[in-house]
């Protein structure tokens, strides 16, 4: 009885019209069969992953997305200075890029960089987050919008519109001309991921906290801030990885002595093409897909909370 | 969750709202500023800036020369976001209607490569596009083997020899290059309306006898449009202002407006020039924004 309910949508959803043809007469058959009928279904219209056309479109977007990437990683290991043929697997690449002393300098430079603005931006960006999540204010949309502002306006306009501003002020560009922007432009980033944590609070907590004797500050501490925490580390997780990756904004706000490791690949591009950049390429590429991953792992299992 | 009023609680407020506020005031507004005040200025003969007050940057700027170049970045922009469109549309169509593990996955691997780094993604192009790179090397292997089957049947040199494309360092190389980083800008929103679409519509039309590409055409798009255009202006702003891109993969001729932009602040040094291109881009940018907000609030509910 069971089975037949289960099987009933086969024989008279008229949905199965439009679908091919030789599905109907196997969909009569099945009922005849018992047990496996209810085992294979046929194919609804709005399936498009089982067509054929679905199948090829995808294939040609994964090519058209990975086959760089992963072309450019396998070719770190190879072999030969010309990278269009496989020559065998070598790590020399590896221990050149490590012994290239201004490639070592610029990876010290990133982490410099990453570190300090990703302390200042997740803190800022927190305190941003939290207010904007918590407080309403005349012209709240208006400073909505404005704080959005270096997430959406060209990398460019943002690296020369800084760049032209420490020369006005006087302030000769470096590693610290590069942290200022960084934090700038990361701030909004980590004040996203705050303010969505702190959407499921339930501020009724706080209060709560307050009607039973404890301070505004002792409730933040050990009521607000332990449910921020995860928010927090997403949120610093992907200040590092905008930093570490930045190149436009930084390569106009670096001066000479403080080039970080994407300004530092992109002039080695610009004068040979080596399988050492491969190698580097592929250093910054594990790094920030390691950072990606898990900030992306933290993020679903807060949402399956 | 209820948003308090800040003039309760203006202690906690100002220590959260101040400092990011004053961060983002000096580092990031008081520069815009800066270039735009620059904008309306007089460049020195030594490449200094005046302050002063004229639109002449803004009319050179409409120069034949520069408007050319703002032309090309338009249609450069607007081809690579075609491209994303054809190849992104019919991926996230099938995406929204997939069953929920293969959804998971694959919207994991649209989102992927967005995660590494944007210079490296468009370095990975030029091992690619190169005369001697993986795709004239395909072509070449292809050639090879029609070659042999028509000698085989009995038209020998009808192939003629291999001429590798020269794709690199041309403009079609930087329409390849753009469509590729704003590939996964254009899928995720298109995905997100189809996905919240309600699905009795479509079910509906295929019912009553129209056919699937019937139903594509005068359901599922005019359904979906809000993604579609969010998905669309997205890619195009975001191809608009690139630099990276016609730098590595471009030819002479392949200068966009953020390469002029960097030229002027960088070896040409007419800083007032510069800053008026740089808010041209962020006027054509704000006006594009604007227009996704538009049509996203006139249709409500499905937005995205």
């Amino acid at each position: 009885m069971l089975l037949e309910k289960k099987s009933l949508p086969i024989k008279t959803s008229p949905s199965g019209e439009p679908g091919p043809a030789p599905e109907r007469p196997r969909a009569r058959n099945r009922f005849s069969k018992g047990r496996r009928i209810s085992r294979k279904r046929s194919l609804t219209p709005l399936e498009y992953t089982k067509k054929r056309w679905f199948q090829a479109t995808m294939w040609i977007n994964l090519v058209f997305l990975y086959f760089p990437i992963i072309t450019l990683i396998a070719f770190s290991f190879n072999n030969s200075r010309r990278n269009i043929v496989w020559r065998g697997f070598t790590l020399k690449y590896y221990v050149k890029a490590y012994n290239n002393a201004t490639l070592f300098d610029a990876v010290i430079n990133t982490l410099i960089v990453a570190g300090i603005s990703t302390v200042i931006s997740t803190i800022l960006g927190a305190f941003l987050g939290l207010a904007l999540s918590r407080f309403k204010w005349r012209g709240k949309s208006f400073y909505d919008s404005w704080i959005h502002l270096p997430i959406i306006i060209p990398e460019i306009c943002m690296g020369v519109a800084m760049m032209a501003f420490f020369h006005t002020v006087n302030i000769s560009l470096g590693l610290f001309t590069i942290t200022v922007s960084h934090i700038a432009f990361t701030i909004p980033f980590v004040a996203i991921v705050i303010r969505a944590r702190m959407a499921g609070f339930d501020f009724s907590l706080e209060e709560a906290s307050r009607d039973l004797g404890a301070s505004q500050f002792q409730t933040f501490m050990h009521v607000t801030l332990p449910y921020m925490v995860p928010g927090i580390i997403a949120g610093a997780l992907l200040a590092m990885t905008l930093s570490l990756d930045d190149f436009v904004i930084t390569f106009f706000t670096s001066g000479p002595g403080s080039t970080t490791l994407p300004v530092k690949i992109f002039s080695m591009i610009r004068f040979n093409v080596s399988p050492e950049v491969n190698a580097a390429s592929t250093v910054l590429i594990t790094v920030t897909l390691v950072l990606a991953a898990s900030m992306m792992i933290l993020q679903t299992k807060l949402k399956n909370k | 969750m209820v948003e308090k009023d800040v003039r309760e609680h203006k202690l906690t407020a100002s220590i959260l709202l101040v400092p990011p506020s004053v961060w983002l005031i000096i580092f990031f507004t008081l520069p815009l500023v800066i270039v735009w005040l620059y904008s309306f200025g007089e460049r020195g003969p030594m490449g200094q800036t005046f302050l002063s007050f004229s639109f002449a940057n803004y009319l050179r700027a409409i120069q034949w020369i520069h408007l050319g170049i703002l032309w090309k970045s338009i249609w450069i922009a607007a081809a690579a976001t075609a491209i994303c469109f054809l190849m992104g549309f019919p991926l996230a169509l099938g995406l929204a209607f997939a069953p929920m593990h293969l959804r998971n996955l694959l919207l994991l691997l649209v989102i992927l490569p967005f995660w590494t780094n944007l210079l490296i993604r468009t370095y990975a192009w030029i091992a690619v596009l190169r005369t001697r790179g993986f795709l004239n090397f395909g072509l070449e292997w292809i050639h090879r083997k029609l070659d042999a089957l028509f000698t085989f049947v009995g038209f020998p040199d009808l192939m003629g020899t291999f001429q590798p494309l020269s794709l690199l360092y041309s403009n079609s190389a930087v329409i390849i290059g753009l469509a590729y980083v704003a590939l996964p800008f254009m899928i995720l929103p298109i995905y997100a309306t189809l996905e919240k679409l309600d699905r009795s519509y479509l079910e509906a039309s295929l019912d009553l006898g129209a056919g699937q590409w019937r139903t594509l055409f005068s359901i599922t798009i005019p359904l979906a449009f809000p993604g579609i255009f969010s998905g669309l202006l997205l890619s195009f702003i975001l191809s608009l202002g690139t630099y990276v891109t016609p730098v590595l993969l471009g030819g002479t001729d392949s200068m966009m407006i953020g390469n002029l932009i960097a030229q002027e602040f960088g070896p040409a040094r007419d800083w007032p020039f510069g800053s008026a291109l740089s808010f041209i881009l962020l006027y054509v940018t704000f006006l594009v924004l604007w227009l996704r907000a538009f049509v996203s609030s006139r249709s409500s509910g499905i937005g995205y």
